[in-house]
């Protein structure tokens, strides 16, 4: 479970990215943030693994503040929460099976990972971890020659081969195309199912949101202005979220085709 | 767990497969023959001797004698001018070698190839090597050190000044063509400015090059501080030799700056 | 720069610009003038100095071939020196040049110091690196090739770290995310982006050691530079050439080779 317990978060520019935030997210649920430009959902996110640190309040996931984690405590935090971001960001001169096989890194003492001296299970769990996102195929292809979709699945991977208890999700789909953009969103809700692992996602798209989310989060200015399950929303809950009409471009369009 | 194997690697060429060994091995060859071969003599390099050397001179280096103070200034800026006078020659030297080896100016196979080759031979001699051939020739003073500085620049800005004219807009020199002017007035118009710049750029880059080359020509009589580190090592005044390094790296790293600073501004 | 523009018809540029050119182009010249007397710089001295280049060239023909064959070891040993000298710098710039990587690590305390040290080295010419090392060391090859990797590392380093700092820092954050320390970054997201250009520049330098490493035995510290230097003052020209010849001629090689396999490198 992740509580958010009155967390603000002051920039060292003095932005304030967060505003006494208050939530609680429980375990396997699937979260979508939505809000506009500059609202503050990077930010929430990424305090989830510590990426940025809030400055005031407690963050609590399972129990521990996350806030008072030391070095060592914090990268055994970041095995438990996998992270996938807009940019895929995989290494793009190794393969895709170095890419995947660096989500054991954390579990991996660092003289074995130089040395690439895996364990077999985490080979399989690797191999597996494609063949659920269904890029088996491209193993040992270099990441820069897959297209843009392709190396989401494979950041997914590389997620699964973590092993995580929540994934987190920076704008996943805002590089991709209508088609592929549903086709990761399928992968992300497939997985969140299949293993019960807490998913938040930021999305900028509205029916995007509504069709993936089991619960919307509003933000604005670094507050939580709408919080709740997704069958209580509708375009007028937007509409109050982003504080304007909804126009075309907030809908990605296009629906799943595979 | 069922026993798992990942998927067979795609099949590779015998050539490829061999590659990493076949270069794992010549590599280690190179290594195994110079370790095998290189004559250090560790008997010396572990003595009492260096142990005294070195108590005596890393000290001696970081207490600079500034009563040389004068003569030192009086001999760098001997090797600033010598780095000067060579490298101005060379910056006016070298453009007849960059127009020859330029495809797009001298439209002649063979001249293009020999003035490259030249250009290319020239670069293959360090400055001293060149220093050591015009000291024989004209006798041990600066005009030795300038005219290997001078021979060395034209090497590199030959070459640089010929990428430089083969990059130019060749549409401008059409349109001056079609209007029906001459050769000379081509150069003037169409190709001096757009070349100018650069240029004046490399050439300035170049300074900074024979800057820190003139300072060691002196070590084998070619004139400026160089000479003075020879009198100093072998009269084993560390001191002084501190000083002459300490001058050094500040001159050097003024005139990097500074030339840096002018280069921004002309490009 | 004017507030009003008046197209005053004046030529093509302004007076301005044309007087700022003008004293440019004198100062340029006058320095040279004053600069070539103060160096006794005369090109006609080159025909008739102290023994007059002609004459030096003639002498250099033909050049005593069976010298090679002493020429031959020290010319080994002095590639041997590059080698090694380059590898060690090679090693050693590694971490250093992490350490330089603002992107690495931002702390001005760390990557400051180390790049500060850096410049300062590459500033001092390695042949006189050499002569304060045959000072300490005695003359050999020890010394030289001290020279070499002090010389070289300042250079590497530099390469390296601006290679670091342009690399691309997603992958990055995504391994830290992910849990991994400091070395797992460094060799997962980190090396597998610079390591052609590290190979790459490596061999540059390796082309730079070789040509330095030629002169080093001027002032003792190994290689065949101390053969040159004997020939020359002894005015023993048609050896000179010899070595000449074979210099040039290993330099052209080497240059080639490692030219060849940069181009594929990247
Ligand atoms: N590293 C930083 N330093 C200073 N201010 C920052 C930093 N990162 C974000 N901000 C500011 O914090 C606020 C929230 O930014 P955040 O990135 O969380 O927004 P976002 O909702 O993710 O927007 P987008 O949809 O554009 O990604 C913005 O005003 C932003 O300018
Ligand atoms: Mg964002």
């Amino acid at each position: 479970m992740i509580e958010f317990k009155d967390v603000s978060l002051v920039y060292p520019n003095g932005t304030q990215g967060l505003k006494n935030i208050n939530l609680q997210i429980n375990p396997g649920e699937f979260v979508v943030v939505v809000g506009l430009s500059g609202a503050g959902k990077s930010t929430l996110i990424r305090s989830i693994n510590r990426l940025v640190k809030p400055t005031g309040g407690d963050l609590l996931i399972d129990n521990e503040n996350i806030l008072n984690y030391g070095s060592r405590e914090l990268r055994k935090l970041r095995t438990k929460v996998g992270m996938i971001f807009q940019n895929y960001n995989l290494v793009k001169r190794s393969s895709v099976m170095k890419n995947v096989i660096s989500g054991r890194l954390g579990h991996t003492g660092t003289l074995r990972s130089m040395f690439n001296l895996y364990p077999k299970e985490d080979l399989a769990l690797a191999y597996r971890s494609l063949e659920r996102v269904n890029i088996a195929d491209k193993l040992y292809q270099r990441s820069d020659q897959l297209s843009g979709g392709q190396q989401q699945r494979v950041a997914i991977a590389r997620v699964l081969t973590q092993q995580p208890n929540i994934i987190l999700a920076d704008e996943p789909v805002a590089s991709l195309d209508p088609p592929t953009s549903h086709q990761v969103m399928t992968y992300l809700r497939k997985v969140n199912k299949e293993d019960n692992i807490t998913t938040i996602v930021n999305l900028h798209f509205i029916d995007m949101a509504m069709e993936y989310a089991d619960r919307i989060i509003g933000m604005r200015a670094g507050e939580v202005v709408y919080d709740g399950p997704v069958s209580d929303v509708n375009e007028a809950t937007f509409e109050e979220i982003y504080g304007r009409k909804i126009r075309d471009e907030d809908r990605v369009g296009g629906s799943e085709d595979e | 767990m069922t026993e798992f194997t990942l998927p067979p690697k795609p099949k590779k060429t015998p050539w490829q497969k061999m590659r990493p060994y076949i270069i794992g091995i010549i590599l280690l060859a190179i290594y195994i023959w110079t370790f095998t071969s290189i004559e250090i003599r560790w008997s010396r390099v572990f003595s009492q001797h260096t142990i005294e050397s070195l108590t005596r001179v890393i000290p001696q280096l970081f207490s600079p004698d500034w009563s040389a103070f004068g003569k030192v200034m009086g001999l760098m800026w001997e090797t600033l001018l010598m780095a000067y006078t060579g490298t101005l020659m060379a910056a006016i030297l070298a453009i007849p070698f960059g127009f020859f080896a330029a495809r797009n100016m001298v439209r002649n196979k063979f001249l293009n190839t020999a003035s490259k080759w030249a250009l290319n031979a020239i670069r293959a001699f360090p400055e001293l090597v060149l220093a050591l051939m015009f000291v024989a020739a004209v006798g041990p003073r600066p005009f030795a050190g300038v005219i290997a500085i001078a021979i060395g620049s034209i090497g590199m800005l030959g070459k640089l000044y010929s990428e430089v004219i083969e990059s130019i807009d060749m549409n401008v020199v059409e349109a001056l063509e079609a209007n029906g002017a001459n050769k000379l007035q081509v150069l003037v118009y169409g190709i001096i400015p757009q070349i100018i710049p650069e240029f004046l750029s490399y050439a300035i880059y170049r300074f900074e090059i024979d800057v820190r080359a003139s300072t060691i020509l002196g070590i084998i009589g070619a004139g400026g501080i160089g000479t003075l580190i020879t009198i100093a090592t072998t009269n084993r005044n560390w001191s002084e030799v501190g000083l002459i390094l300490l001058v050094i790296i500040v001159v050097v790293t003024l005139i990097d700056i500074i030339s840096a600073q002018i280069r921004k501004r002309l490009v | 720069m004017s507030k009003t523009n008046q197209p005053t018809l004046q030529g093509i540029s302004s007076n301005k610009t044309k007087l700022r050119i003008s004293a440019i182009f004198i100062i340029i010249v006058g320095f040279y003038l004053f600069t070539s007397i103060k160096t006794e710089s005369s090109l006609l001295d080159l025909w008739n100095g102290k023994n007059g280049f002609i004459n030096i060239a003639q002498s250099l023909f033909p050049p005593h071939w069976s010298y090679a064959s002493t020429v031959m070891p020290q010319l080994i040993e002095t590639l041997h020196m590059a080698i090694i000298a380059t590898t060690v710098a090679a090693l050693i710039s590694i971490p250093i040049s992490l350490l330089s990587a603002a992107n690495l690590f931002p702390n001005p305390f760390i990557h400051q110091p180390v790049r500060f040290i850096m410049n300062v080295l590459r500033t001092i010419p390695d042949i006189l690196l050499a002569l304060i090392f045959v000072g300490i060391f005695g003359v050999g090859v020890f010394p030289g090739i001290m020279a070499l990797i002090i010389f070289s590392l300042g250079l590497l380093a530099k390469l390296l770290y601006e290679t670091i700092e342009s690399i691309d820092m997603n992958p990055i954050e995504a391994i830290r995310a992910s849990g991994g320390n400091t070395l797992q970054v460094i060799t997962y997201a980190v090396m597998p982006q610079v390591l052609p250009q590290f190979v790459s520049f490596g061999l540059y330098v390796f082309e730079v050691n070789v040509r330095a490493s030629l002169v080093l035995g001027f002032v003792g510290a190994g290689g065949i530079g101390l053969l040159l230097n004997q020939q020359v003052s002894w005015a023993n020209y048609p050896n000179v050439m010899t070595i000449i010849i074979i210099i040039f001629i290993s330099v052209v090689i080497i240059d080639y080779i490692s030219n060849k396999i940069r181009e594929r490198l990247i």
